[in-house]
């Protein structure tokens, strides 16, 4: 009998069942499930956007960063060739430089021997025509001063006729 | 000055969560019966006599395991906690009588359960409990015939007719506690979604969430197909946490022993509503797949249509059985275990406790099962709930 009281459905219970599920099921709906599940929407809408942008974000990050390296390997690229230019620019003018300056010192060394040597010829052509003239003027005044004296005159002709028939 | 204060907040946190009770106060004409009813209710009544063998009687029967069982799963007029110097002059029990509410021939009548219980009544099979012309009987109250008599035919079945008894029983109790319950944990959950919409949850937010989004991605969603899941979604959350927080009720013996889920009355309810939403959202697939189902030879579908129609009505009432026959096996599997150590007490002492401590171990893996069962129910029935749906707004696939 107890049985039977356990398995049979009570009319009561199913009215009392009835009123208070619908109305529990009434109210959750309107103001939990509804809120709840528009909220667990939109967070996930939220979380699944803010992902996407990281994503976006992290690709242009590494685009950025694949750039720079470019650019970085071109800076270097170009540091090294400017460098290597300027060694070779430095070298060359180092040694045009040596080169005019050799040139140049050769230039003004025989600039400078031709002269010497002009002035040199200059100097000799100078004395000797000093000489020439102050042999003459000593000449002169031997002559003058000897010849006052017609013996000695004839001393030195004889003098220089008997040296050359000496020689 | 402060703490004063901070008092007052506490105090008045209390005090909601006391609401609760106080709501069930309420409801309920709170009349703790701890004074012994077997002499107080004996003046004037001829059957009280009758009763009183009655009484008597059932105590010298000693220990009646079936009994006591059932009495724990069955539904009551009250909530009954103790019962103390049990088979002595001075029985006394400690139980909380509801409000019986009955709608007669000559319209609403409430007294409290009390009033029964506190006069028993001979009966020819087993004892029941009358007030004015009401007979209760197996917790079932009927009309007293002409001569304040229940009667019986030759099965043992009651002749008397009974008026629609819409009294607060445990089990209205067990629902309106879990109605409360389940209002309180989501409508505050609610506000916590409001509040912060786009923050981590936390809090009782933290407990419920990832239930919530099992029931949708888990059960619902995989059942029903996302694109129409969300039309179902609030009905089969609601059937979820109900029928969990109902067991979980359930299985708290110490606060009454709730037997919610255990009663047809209440999954019947549930199973009619899957009916119904069911049938309302079946479209032209649904239908002509019961009614003439493509792709198979005519005989077969004589067969097959009958089956197909008698399948729509026994999908429910499966649902219905097993929720019911799986909380009420349970709570009977921990109850046998109980009533082993009474049975073996009976004989003595020693053994009494030497199988209670056996039967101890058992209860309390029983219990963890239960809990386990109390979800998987919750589940099984709302996943079940969910294909059935499914199948209702599945659109045609060839």
């Amino acid at each position: 009998m107890v049985l039977i009281n356990l398995l049979s459905a009570p009319a009561g219970t199913i009215i009392w069942t009835s009123v208070a599920f619908l109305i529990v099921a009434f109210l959750l709906k309107k103001m939990a499930w509804k809120p709840i599940l528009k909220t667990l929407k939109d967070r996930e809408e939220f979380i699944e956007e803010s992902l996407k942008s990281a994503e976006d974000a992290k690709a242009q990050m590494s685009l950025l960063k694949a750039d720079n390296e470019k650019l970085l390997a071109e800076a270097r690229v170009e540091r090294e060739k400017i460098l290597k230019e300027a060694r070779e620019m430095k070298e060359s003018i180092i040694s045009e430089a040596k080169k005019t300056a050799t040139a140049e010192g050769d230039r003004l060394i025989a600039t400078a021997r031709q002269e010497i040597e002009k002035e040199k010829a200059n100097a000799m052509s100078d004395i000797k025509k000093q000489v020439a003239a102050l042999s003459v003027e000593i000449a002169e005044k031997i002559l003058r001063s000897e010849l006052d004296n017609p013996a000695k005159q004839q001393d030195i002709v004889e003098q220089h006729l008997n040296q050359s028939q000496l020689s | 000055m402060q703490t004063s204060e901070n008092k007052k907040l506490t105090n008045t946190q209390k005090g909601m969560k006391n609401c609760l009770f106080a709501l069930l106060g309420l409801f309920l004409s709170l009349s703790v019966a701890a004074n012994p009813h077997s002499d107080t209710a004996s003046s004037g009544h001829d059957d009280q006599v009758h009763s009183e063998e009655a009484h008597n009687e059932s105590h010298e029967e000693g220990f009646d395991a079936g009994q006591m069982i059932m009495h724990h799963i069955a539904d009551a007029h009250e909530i009954h906690f103790l019962t103390w110097n049990a088979g002595t002059e001075n029985e006394s029990d400690l139980s909380i009588h509801l409000p019986v509410i009955l709608w007669t021939n000559d319209g609403l009548k409430m007294f409290s359960s009390g009033h029964l219980y506190h006069n028993p009544v001979h009966a020819d099979h087993g004892h029941a409990y009358q007030h004015e012309n009401f007979i209760m009987y197996d917790e079932v109250i009927y009309y007293a015939n002409e001569h304040g008599h229940l009667e019986f035919d030759e099965y043992g079945a009651v002749l008397n007719d009974a008026p629609l008894d819409l009294s607060i029983t445990k089990t209205v109790v067990g629902l309106l506690l879990t109605s409360i319950l389940i209002l309180l944990i989501f409508l505050s959950v609610a506000k916590t979604y409001k509040r912060n919409p786009k923050e981590a949850p936390k809090g009782l937010q933290a407990w419920m969430e990832p239930l919530i989004l099992f029931v949708r991605d888990d059960v619902v969603r995989p059942s029903v197909g996302e694109k129409k899941a969300d039309k179902f979604m609030p009905f089969l959350l609601t059937v979820f946490f109900f029928i969990w927080i109902a067991n979980l009720l359930g299985l708290m013996s110490f606060i009454g022993g709730y037997n919610v889920m255990g009663s047809m009355a209440v999954t019947m309810v549930l199973a009619i509503l899957v009916f119904i939403i069911t049938t309302y959202h079946g479209n032209k697939h649904y239908w002509m797949h019961i009614v003439w189902p493509s792709g198979v030879p005519f005989l077969i579908k004589l067969i097959l249509v009958p089956i197909e129609v008698v399948q729509i009505f026994l999908k429910p009432i499966v649902l219905m059985i097993r929720l019911t026959a799986n909380i009420t096996a349970g709570h009977i599997i921990i109850l046998a275990f109980t009533a082993l150590i009474f049975i073996f007490g009976q004989s003595s002492a020693a053994a009494g406790y030497g199988v209670g401590a056996g039967s101890l171990i058992f209860m309390i893996f029983m219990f963890l099962i239960e809990l386990l069962v109390a979800f998987l129910q919750a589940y099984v029935f709302t996943l079940l709930s969910a294909i059935y749906f499914g199948s209702a707004v599945e659109e045609a696939h060839h």
